[in-house]
């Protein structure tokens, strides 16, 4: 039992293999996909001496539990959670070496949505178009784990871990988006954008990696009817017919037909993605 | 041509029509292979707009593609894909009421266009065709499948497309094919992307009373 690879003790509500994303394949229809907290996965990757793009894993709420059959060692980042070996307390935040055969558990998120599990040497499931990164909108990459599934470990790094324990913004009481209006602002009333630029939303428990759905205030439109499919960023705020804006995330589907009311700031949609439902989210519209 | 900020690092250009849209992409492309296009990281046509994302100043690429005379798209002598198809699908009789015609003929309307993927999206390897008239604009069925089978060739509006994989869908089913359409193993993984022309050959059943070109 030396092999690099891990088994899946716990799989929790929804872990991925995550890594920075397959971007320049929008236009065959193929969202980016990546960590949404792209900062957490960073940080825990410097942390075990990964480069940035290593694939690690990304947890929902409850964390998971894994069983390296080698000695390994692993950073646990990104939502504040309790991180255990074989059950005892160990680091978070922190290069933990785990030994082959022990079982190294993140636990359910204190704060925040989404911790972050880096191994020297990454998660090394099957690149799909130059990313490992699993995508739940179109179902490209690595499946979501699964119990007793096995996933395999990339060659140690050479190079040293860069920091020893990693600075981390806790998630906020109240998620401030800041937004550029556009480009379908005008599909909109002057009440609506009103509304959007000054009254409270809060994040909808529907939110996934696809969007940060919210509820509160309906927009009204100023045009009816369809707009044309267009070609969607991340951090798009569109507006479905309910007139409850929703947040484009990492797995967003590359074109859309509901208006874009405005553009987030990449900057901004880490906090987004720990966001946990009911936390009152306010748009800031930049001049 | 109307240019419009998408956030700090993307553009929407917005044309006067469909074919203006794909011209207009076409003329991104041959800029780009050329090195006379600043870095961009997507070029995402739609149905009367291209998307460019990651673009270090929105502003100025702005100002630099409103000055570009952009072509008319012509038919150029590249290959054209083509797609067999069984018509058995189980909207056909819909749509040849839709269409006035009998179902038979929706084989000989359907295979007789060449089509253009105008745009993708909707799953990796879907693409909107159009070519299809507008005398033959069909809605979408009111109530969506919960599973179409992939390879299933299907209409709306005026476009046609291929389901890559099962999924749920809204289109009118008018086909199948067996041709993969999004394979990543395969190198390209799409089948058809933006700009590709298409023709469908009818076969099986069908093909003896439709013949072939």
């Amino acid at each position: 039992m030396n092999d690099r690879a891990f088994a899946v003790v716990r799989a929790g509500a929804l872990t991925t293999v995550q890594d920075l994303g397959r971007s320049g394949h929008a236009h065959l229809g193929v969202p980016r996909s990546g960590a949404l907290d792209p900062y957490a996965s960073r940080l825990v990757n410097r942390l075990v001496g990964n480069p940035d793009d290593a694939a690690v894993l990304e947890t929902t709420v409850n964390g998971c539990a894994v069983r390296p059959r080698c000695a390994v060692t692993v950073a646990v980042g990104g939502a504040p959670c309790p991180v255990t070996v074989n059950g005892r307390p160990v680091a978070w935040g922190a290069a933990v070496r785990v030994p082959a055969g022990a079982v190294l558990e993140a636990g359910a998120a204190v704060r925040g949505v989404r911790s972050y599990l880096a191994f020297a040497g990454g998660v090394a499931a099957e690149p799909v178009l130059g990313s490992r990164s699993t995508d739940l909108l179109s179902g490209l990459g690595p499946a979501p784990l699964r119990d007793g599934a096995v996933l395999p470990l990339g060659p140690p790094p050479s190079a040293a871990a860069r920091f020893e324990a990693a600075p981390w913004a806790a998630p906020p009481r109240e998620l401030v988006l800041r937004v550029r209006l556009g480009p379908r602002h005008d599909w909109f009333t002057a009440a609506a954008l009103r509304t959007f630029a000054t009254r409270r939303y809060r994040v909808s428990p529907a939110s996934n990696r696809i969007g940060l759905r919210t509820e509160g205030p309906a927009l009204v439109r100023a045009v009816p009817g369809e707009l044309p499919s267009e070609g969607m960023v991340l951090g798009a705020v569109q507006v479905p017919p309910d007139g409850r804006p929703v947040v484009f995330l990492a797995d967003h589907p590359t074109t859309g037909g509901y208006p874009v009311v405005a553009v987030v700031r990449d900057e901004d949609l880490a906090a987004a993605a720990q966001a946990t439902p009911g936390t009152p989210v306010r748009f800031l519209p930049l001049g | 041509m109307r240019t419009l900020p998408v956030g700090e690092r993307a553009l929407l250009v917005e044309l006067g029509n469909g074919e203006e849209a794909q011209a207009f992409h076409a003329e991104l492309l041959r800029r780009r292979a050329s090195g006379a296009l600043p870095p961009v990281r997507e070029i995402v046509p739609a149905a009367r707009t291209v998307l460019l994302d990651g673009v270090e100043d929105p502003g100025r690429l702005a100002a630099l593609v409103s000055g570009w005379q952009v072509e008319p798209q012509h038919a150029r002598a590249e290959p054209v894909v083509d797609i067999p198809v069984r018509y058995d699908g189980p909207d056909l009789a819909v749509v040849a009421a839709l269409w006035g015609v009998e179902p038979d003929d929706v084989a000989r309307i359907h295979a007789g266009v060449e089509f253009r993927v105008a745009f993708c999206g909707f799953a990796p390897g879907f693409g909107y065709l159009t070519g299809l008239p507008a005398r033959y604009e069909v809605p979408r069925r009111s109530t969506p499948r919960t599973a179409v089978p992939a390879g299933s060739v299907a209409v709306a509006g005026t476009y046609t497309g291929v389901y890559p994989r099962s999924s749920p869908g809204g289109w009118q089913l008018i086909g199948n094919t067996d041709v993969v359409l999004w394979d990543p193993a395969r190198e390209p993984a799409a089948l058809l992307s933006p700009g590709t022309r298409v023709r469908f050959v009818p076969e099986g059943p069908a093909a003896r009373s439709v013949g072939r070109r």
